[in-house]
């Protein structure tokens, strides 16, 4: 589960001058210090001041938004659902609490509420990359739940831990280091004002060369055993899978794969190759980007790395969670399991 | 607004099911159908149409909401589950299919898929004419109503009397039938038999979930499936669990199932009991002027029982047995015993008269030789004896001749 949760409000104002907002990097020094107290994990304090500033300021939208962070931080799920929703209410057109909302909707397991939520943020905001990156999780989670109900599979069970890594998720920031999918910072940017969204790409400039059209290993890592150059090398192997994918190169991007990958859906190598080798070379333009990857190793040999891999063919995006189980063979980092959606 | 749209993907999963005509179907035909049958007992079905076409337009958005709707209105709906999902699961990523999700037991998917065919090609195949079966229905006076299963189409058809004594199409709905398919043989072997049958009022006692809304037990074994060593017993109408809607074309121990809000829909022609139930593969439809070839059948065939019923007032019993087939079986034995009894008891020609009343024919489905089934009540006056009975006969065609080949009382 990596639905994000928006911890600033970066609102830019649409020629709203009569709406005092105030914008990012603006934020006044009450707020600043409300903030600070919240990133320290000073929640009661945080609430106390924030609900003061309020009495003040009862339609500040910023102030409003920290409030209903503070609350999620707390674990008061429902009072901090009552804030967004009052934030939606008086601002219609800020995309963020909605995203936020949605978080909390499909945290109780209210996917349709989430979906809805999702969908009103995309359409005052088309280019909020969160939202959208949000809505293919809620889409997958809907389906995924109206394909149990197909086939009458109780998931009891299989609801209770999405729940349960939620929240771990929520407060990954303080539970467990480097998991944290809290706090994207991605501005919303309305339709008129779209730019490329600022993504981390990684590594891009240590992408190994490849040799076409003949099919080359991906670079060996250095015997050296340290975990940055592991990272390194794990790193460079995914980039040189979405290269070899965005260029079509179909036989170096199946290379990319172990003896011991665990097709998707347990077929055979050969028809999922054969699968692959269609899906991958039929669209006319195939962008595959790696963006925000986070590399675990497990073992000498094992290691995992998620990432959200935004996918455009044929000009159409498709933006995904994904994570790929890595293992080493004969000094190459080799992809052994590849799933999607999580 | 930017949308997820993978409009190549929800085709595939269309592709899949949708009959070769459906595109040739006139959309605004379509739409004034469904709104026409808004308030009949086949909506369900015209909404699952109307979602399919709409992914066939491209519309996935109006198939989302159409599909939600149909959730609404029949929860448990398994095959409409598996259409969200995959309507969902396009937005999220590639689909590579109809059904495009992970279960251990992949023919699951196949089942619901074989059911979207099948309820989709009978949904369609309502543009057409409505239809008789090329089979000889007489029913007597006391039936209003007849059903006919297609087990090639997963589809029961409901047909009442007119005035005229002809039948008219009322309704038809989607039933399971068994999970290894037709011509029953033995018990456990999970087939439907084909045949004609009659089906008793519902039953009274408590039933286990799975039968839902209630059974209507069939005369399975019939006195032609014992003649022919068939065994087994507890063919039903009847209803699915709770829980489920509708259930895969095959899917049954051998039972007709049919969805519980149709079943109560049929509740008050069912419950009459003695319907006669044809269980026929791949029914023959009448072409409009083959109606005389039934016709000429009904006649020649109501001939020779009235022919019979003369005979044996005669008292001859030469020209009485000359209507029975030398394959002729009853409840004691074969022609050999049945021809020495009558002779016997003929033999002094005692004045008798036979009446016969509420008679009822129906063609035997799928017969290797054409075979009647013929019920009546029959008035047996003589001197020593007066006495009304149910009777029933299978009468067979053999060169060009009808001739009784089982008789007993019904």
């Amino acid at each position: 589960m990596h639905t994000i949760i928006i911890k600033s409000l970066l609102v830019i104002t649409l020629g709203f001058s009569a709406w005092s907002f105030a914008v990012a990097g603006n934020t006044n020094a009450a707020l600043k210090e409300i903030n600070l107290l919240s990133e320290q994990g000073n929640q009661a304090a945080a609430l106390e001041k924030v609900n003061t500033y309020l009495s003040a300021n009862p339609k500040d939208a910023e102030a409003l938004f920290m409030k209903g962070v503070i609350l999620v931080e707390q674990g008061k799920r429902d009072d901090a659902i009552k804030a967004f929703v009052d934030l939606t209410e008086k601002y219609p057109n800020l995309p963020e609490p909605y995203n936020n909302l949605a978080v909390l909707y499909a945290d109780q397991g209210q996917y349709d509420k989430a979906r809805k939520a999702l969908e009103t943020a995309i359409k005052t905001h088309p280019s909020y990359a969160t939202a959208h990156e949000n809505l293919g999780d809620i889409y997958a989670r809907l389906a995924s739940e109206a394909y149990d109900k197909a086939f009458k599979l109780d998931t009891s069970n299989a609801r209770a831990q999405g729940k349960l890594s939620l929240i771990t998720d929520l407060f990954g920031g303080k539970a467990g280091a480097g998991k944290t999918t809290v706090a994207a910072k991605e501005p919303a940017k309305p339709v008129e004002m779209a730019k490329p969204t600022t993504t981390t790409k990684l590594a891009e400039n240590k992408k190994p060369e490849v040799a076409k059209p003949e099919v080359t290993k991906p670079e060996p890592s250095k015997t050296t055993d340290t975990a940055t150059n592991d990272e390194a090398s794990l790193l460079n192997a995914v980039n040189a899978w979405a290269k070899a994918w965005s260029d079509q190169n179909v036989d170096q991007y199946l290379a990319s794969y172990a003896d011991s990958f665990k097709t998707p859906k347990g077929e055979s190598r050969k028809s999922w190759e054969a699968m692959r080798r269609d899906r991958v070379s039929r669209p006319k333009s195939i962008a595959v980007e790696v963006n925000d990857p986070k590399v675990t190793i497990e073992s000498a040999d094992k290691a995992k790395v998620q990432f959200s891999q935004r996918y455009v063919a044929n000009g159409k995006p498709q933006g995904t969670r994904k994570t790929l189980t890595m293992v080493k063979v004969g000094g190459n980092w080799l992809i052994e399991q590849e799933v999607a959606g999580r | 607004m930017l949308r997820f749209k993978y409009l190549s993907a929800v085709m595939l999963l269309l592709g899949a099911v949708l009959p070769w005509n459906a595109t040739a179907i006139n959309q605004e035909g379509l739409a004034s159908r469904f709104l026409a049958q808004k308030y009949s007992a086949n909506i369900i079905e015209s909404m699952l149409a109307k979602t399919l076409m709409e992914i066939k337009q491209g519309k996935t958005g109006d198939a989302l909401d159409t599909v939600n709707q149909l959730i609404q209105t029949t929860p448990n709906f398994n095959l409409a589950y598996l259409i969200r999902g995959d309507l969902l699961a396009s937005r999220a990523r590639m689909l590579s299919g109809f059904g495009d999700t992970f279960v251990k037991d992949p023919r699951q998917v196949e089942d619901l898929k074989e059911e979207a065919e099948k309820r989709l090609e009978s949904y369609l195949a309502k543009n057409k004419d409505h239809l008789q079966p090329n089979l000889l229905i007489q029913l007597d006076q006391s039936q209003r109503y007849a059903v006919v299963v297609d087990t090639s189409k997963s589809r029961l058809f409901l047909y009442a009397k007119q005035e005229d004594g002809q039948l008219k199409y009322i309704s038809d709905y989607y039933v399971t039938i068994g999970k290894n398919g037709i011509d029953k043989k033995a018990q456990g072997d999970k087939r439907t038999p084909l045949g004609v049958y009659f089906a008793a009022s519902k039953l009274n006692r408590p039933l286990p979930d799975m039968y839902g809304e209630g059974a209507y037990p069939l005369n399975y074994p019939n006195e032609i499936d014992v003649y022919e060593k068939r065994n087994g017993s507890g063919i039903w109408l009847h209803g699915t669990p709770t829980d489920t809607y509708s259930r895969p074309p095959r899917a049954s121990d051998g039972c007709v199932v049919l969805s519980n809000p149709d079943l109560k829909t049929l509740h008050p022609i069912l419950n009459r009991g003695n319907t006669p139930v044809i269980i026929a593969n791949n029914v023959e439809w009448l072409v409009d002027t083959s109606g005389d070839v039934q016709a000429q059948q009904k006649q020649s065939l109501q001939a020779a029982i009235e022919a019979w019923r003369k005979d044996w007032i005669s008292q001859d019993s030469d020209a009485y047995l000359s209507h029975y087939s030398p394959q002729f079986f009853y409840s004691d034995g074969d022609f050999k015993k049945w021809a020495s009894y009558k002779r016997s008891i003929q033999l002094r020609k005692p004045k008798v008269d036979v009446g016969i009343d509420k008679l009822s024919m129906f063609t035997y489905p799928n017969a290797q030789k054409p075979m009647v089934v013929v019920n009546f009540e029959q008035d047996f006056r003589s001197a020593s004896l007066q006495n009304r009975m149910k009777k029933r006969q299978y009468w067979i065609n053999e060169n060009n001749q009808w001739k009784i080949i089982y008789e007993g009382a019904a």
